[in-house]
């Protein structure tokens, strides 16, 4: 069993950090209607809150790390120029999924999109967790702020689900792939 | 008959919304910034190439970093006039959502295409 160094960065660009984010994204939206919104006596803890907040910041960490690793790191593989007279595309994986018609269409709309509405998320998500660590449970008496700030957070987890979905398929039709193998585990001849 | 101080009643809010509406109205204003320039980008040349401050990401680079800057100015200058003040928040929170909504709709390729 065997990943290429390309391969694990995507990993961990897309299923690391991405994946992580969404799924603590569920969370998020749940525990900030109910500290927003819940009245005495199912009121949070300030343990509550201080985890909460905790849970947000790490929020913050993925989001940027994901958009970071896409664009810095995985994005500069995925739209290198092959040299002039390439007819093996497997190492670029833009121009693989533009040479045919069946596939070009996610790049022309998957990674055109996704390269930009996937910023929405860090940019949300650090204005939602601004907000929160600031008014912590008085969001409750600030009605249009927290409806605002919960908004954000559902457009944040909608960026972040594009991004996500849009990777996930353009990754299954031209995987960013190449550079140094590193061996994950020696599997026994049947 | 002495009605009861609105700062003592357990619905008041104990922070002005100024710097909530700040943090608000910035990452509209960031997140519309990002899609004027990637769009802005796609269709001028001399834009893109003006965009590209890391040559292997490209334009995105450029967008990206410059939105940023642009979200986190904002933020400041908004942040410094309003953190101890209460604003209109119905009116800024509904800028911030439009601005986003219209973001939204600007980074969708087939919409960047209209222009």
């Amino acid at each position: 069993m065997e990943i290429t160094v390309r391969g694990l960065w995507t990993l961990m660009h897309g299923m690391g950090f991405g994946a992580l984010y969404l799924l603590a994204c569920s969370g998020a939206l749940v525990e900030l209607h109910r500290f927003t919104t819940s009245s005495p006596p199912s009121e949070a803890t300030p343990g509550q809150e201080r985890f909460f907040k905790v849970y947000l910041l790490a929020m913050v960490v993925l989001a940027w790390a994901a958009v970071l690793t896409g664009a810095y790191v995985v994005y500069p593989w995925y739209r290198a120029a092959p040299p002039p007279g390439t007819t093996a595309l497997a190492m670029f994986p833009q121009r693989l999924l533009m040479s045919s018609s069946t596939t070009i269409g996610w790049h022309s709309l998957g990674m055109e999109w996704k390269e930009h509405v996937a910023w929405f998320a860090p940019i949300s998500i650090t204005m939602v967790a601004f907000v929160f660590i600031r008014y912590g449970r008085d969001l409750k008496n600030h009605r249009q702020l927290r409806a605002a700030v919960l908004s954000f957070a559902v457009a944040s987890f909608v960026a972040a689900g594009i991004a996500g979905f849009c990777g996930a398929m353009i990754n299954k039709y031209a995987p960013v792939q190449g550079g140094h193998t590193i061996q994950l585990s020696q599997g026994e001849e049947k | 008959m002495n009605m009861p101080n609105s700062a003592a009643s357990p619905n008041a809010p104990a922070l002005t919304n100024g710097s909530g509406a700040a943090a608000i109205l910035a990452a509209g204003i960031g997140s519309f910034a990002l899609a004027v320039l990637a769009c802005a980008g796609d269709k001028l040349a001399a834009i893109r190439n003006s965009l590209i401050f890391y040559k292997p990401t490209g334009p995105l680079s450029g967008v990206t970093t410059s939105a940023i800057l642009i979200w986190l100015v904002s933020w400041v200058i908004f942040e410094w006039r309003w953190r101890n003040k209460t604003v209109g928040i119905g009116r800024i929170a509904a800028i911030a959502l439009g601005l986003l909504g219209l973001s939204l709709l600007l980074t969708f390729p087939p919409i960047v295409d209209l222009f």
